[in-house]
């Protein structure tokens, strides 16, 4: 479905004119304060908007808009319990209860990696080295996810190729993380949260308008539930504006189960364990700064995820009405008072001859729930007299059953050509924003965690090199999986899996290590080591999507799909309900029965406690 | 309520409005409540970090 023309020079204009301002940006950074480090350095203060949507477009990607507002858009309106939680969480809980105890004891340890951090917390170097070779090994698993989610976009906008968009999109975002954009930069990246609220804010606006107002377009939605396809019917699927099925046992609740626990409980949560994040906290000056940063993260986060999500599921409204006609024959009506009906979709063949089309997954006749506008006399392929309707289907029929493809293909229909453009530099701003800090983080992992870690050296050329080969491999690796990996919402999928990952690995260790000083070294670790292993068995052997794509569980258990195939629900059922309970249960109880860290560190990681306040500047 | 049949998901629709007024209040009110200081220690710790980005 792509209803615009290919790239054409006002867009190249247009694009080059945003990375020109983007460098200058930098470069200005460059030449006076530019990261949250500088403000420190000269004492100054980091103005509230600059932090709260510095830290947002770096917390914000092209995944969670192009990947779960596509998913929103197949699931619906329940993905908007994961803005509650990105808002709560991520923005709330995280700078009002994590914030301050992380920078201070950052500072106190003179931390600057979160491997680091955990290590000097718990003495450990084995922590860091960890903590360091997870992230180095799975962060670009999640940048996989933000390349493929602005390619995607690019592909259908431009009328390209997907290879050759994820091409010009690695380029983009390499020419600019490479020489210079790793740093923090905060002019750049307050300048890329910009343009996401501008394009998110008239997205919204144009799809609310569009279906008559906020109250009329949910109703709309609500009464398309009977139009949900029926494979996503039989996995509990409701409607749009409806929670999935919930209950257990049944394959019938299986959607509950994803929704809940992989898209909103496993992302919500993983958030506040992300390593690119957390380090943004040491950078801040103060918790006056962080308190003021509150009310604007929470904004911006409100526009980035809940304008996707609503808009995601909206677009359905809006095919549903205004969408191209799709032609066909009625297979089963559904409520033929309201025209919705079950449709066998058909192609002119030539004139007045219309023929089946055929689902090329399937190799079957393809049929699509439509809303049916108008009959028409014609014949099939034989010239038998047919019945022929027109009408019109939900958005992941236009989007050839890709959730990936569905908020492109809702731009590119819906909305006029120069905001397509306005939308790929939101795309582009925010996959930027985030992948900066991604391939610091990487960069950071294997120069400062691994290198200096395994060899005793410190600040050494052969270090820098090291990170900057990390950089580079990080980037490789995480093209190569765009490139080969384009299954069912995989840019949700690997989002999510990397947030949980991190969730059950990171998170226990790491609250623990800021709230509980009885929490010990071997507590720490072993709890590390539970999350992460009990994570990578769920996904290798029971998690039926991830497990069967990758092909282990097949060969143990002779071609099921997982080790659990034959206990509904459970296939369905994330890592993360497993993996970080049994995670933070380790740490508790492993602390329990070892030796408590040493009184003496522990006064200087919470001197708070212990003596009176430092001076003050 | 809102078009919306289903109380869970409108719930988490006005959920994300509330919150967000509840971080805006939050921000308001805090505004000058903690206090704004920086040691020698943060700055040294800054000092660090400044060389670190530079090695990247």
């Amino acid at each position: 479905m792509t209803g615009h023309s290919a790239v054409g020079w006002v867009d190249i204009v247009v694009i080059l004119g945003y990375l020109l301002t983007t460098v200058y940006l930098g470069w200005l950074g460059y030449q006076r304060t530019r990261t949250g480090a500088d403000y420190l350095v000269g004492g100054r203060s980091v103005h509230p908007i600059i932090m709260a949507v510095s830290y947002g477009a770096t917390f914000i990607s092209t995944a969670a808009i192009v990947g779960f507002g596509g998913v929103a858009g197949l699931f619906g309106m329940s993905l908007l319990w994961l803005t509650f939680l990105n808002i709560g969480v991520g923005i709330l809980l995280a700078f009002t209860l994590l914030g301050e105890p992380t920078r201070r004891l950052g500072h106190h340890l003179g931390a600057h990696t979160f491997p680091e951090l955990l290590g000097a917390r718990y003495q450990s170097k084995g922590i860091q080295i960890f903590a360091g070779l997870l992230i180095f090994v799975f962060m670009p698993l999640y940048s996989a996810a933000v390349m493929t989610g602005g390619a995607v976009f690019a592909a259908t906008q431009f009328d390209v190729d997907f290879e050759v968009a994820l091409l010009v999109f690695a380029l983009i975002t390499a020419a600019y993380v490479i020489p210079g954009g790793l740093k923090a930069v905060m002019y750049t990246d307050t300048f890329q949260g910009l343009i996401m609220i501008l394009a998110m804010a008239y997205l919204l606006l144009f799809a609310y308008t569009s279906l008559g107002g906020v109250s009329a377009a949910h109703q709309y939605l609500t009464g398309m539930a009977d139009l949900v396809p029926a494979p996503l019917q039989a996995m509990g699927h409701q409607g749009w504006t409806a929670m999935p099925k919930f209950g257990w046992g049944a394959t019938g609740y299986d959607l509950w189960w994803t929704v809940i626990t992989a898209i909103i409980l496993g992302v919500g949560i993983g958030v506040v364990a992300q390593p690119q994040l957390v380090v943004r906290f040491m950078t801040v000056r103060s918790r006056r700064e962080l308190d003021r940063a509150v009310p604007i993260g929470a904004v911006f986060i409100l526009f980035m995820t809940g304008t996707p999500f609503a808009v995601g599921s909206l677009s359905n409204a809006w095919f549903a009405q205004h969408g191209p006609l799709l032609k066909g024959q009625v297979v089963k009506e559904i409520d033929a008072e309201r025209g919705h009906a079950l449709v066998g979709l058909m192609k002119e063949t030539s004139p007045g001859r219309w023929e089946p089309v055929i689902n090329p997954k399937t190799n079957q006749p393809a049929t699509a729930p439509m809303v049916v506008v108008a009959h028409q006399p014609a014949q099939d392929g034989q010239g038998a007299p047919v019945d022929l309707v027109s009408g019109r289907a939900p958005t992941v029929v236009y989007a050839k059953g890709d959730a990936d493809q569905i908020i492109p293909t809702f731009i590119n229909t819906a909305l006029p050509r120069w905001f397509g453009l306005v939308f790929f530099l939101a795309l582009l701003a925010a996959a930027m924003s985030t992948m900066s800090s991604q391939f610091h983080t990487i960069g950071t992992a294997a120069g400062r965690d691994l290198y200096e870690r395994i060899t005793g050296k410190h600040g050494t050329e052969p270090s820098v090199l090291a990170m900057r080969i990390a950089i580079v491999i990080g980037l490789l690796v995480s093209v190569s999986i765009s490139y080969n990996v384009r299954e069912e919402y995989v840019i949700a999928r690997f989002t999510a899996i990397f947030f949980g990952l991190c969730a059950a690995t990171f998170l226990p260790a790491y609250v623990g290590g800021l709230f509980w000083r009885r929490a010990t070294r071997v507590g720490a670790l072993a709890s590390m080591t539970v999350g992460m292993l009990v994570s990578l068995f769920w996904l290798l052997l029971v998690k039926a999507k991830e497990a069967s794509a990758i092909g282990l569980v097949q060969l143990v258990t002779g071609g099921k799909t997982s080790l659990l195939a034959d206990y509904p629900n459970w296939p369905s059922v994330d890592p993360i309900i497993i993996a970080l309970p049994l995670a933070m249960l380790t740490l508790i109880l492993v602390s329990a029965v070892t030796k408590p860290s040493d009184p003496q560190h522990l006064r200087r990681c919470f001197p708070q406690y212990a003596a009176p306040q430092a001076t003050t500047l | 309520m809102l078009g919306i049949a289903d109380p869970l998901v409108l719930a988490a629709f006005l959920g994300c409005i509330a919150v967000t007024a509840v971080s805006v209040l939050y921000g308001i009110l805090r505004r000058n409540a903690a206090v704004d200081e920086v040691t020698p220690e943060d700055r040294a710790w800054a000092i660090e970090e400044q060389k670190v980005e530079d090695e990247l």
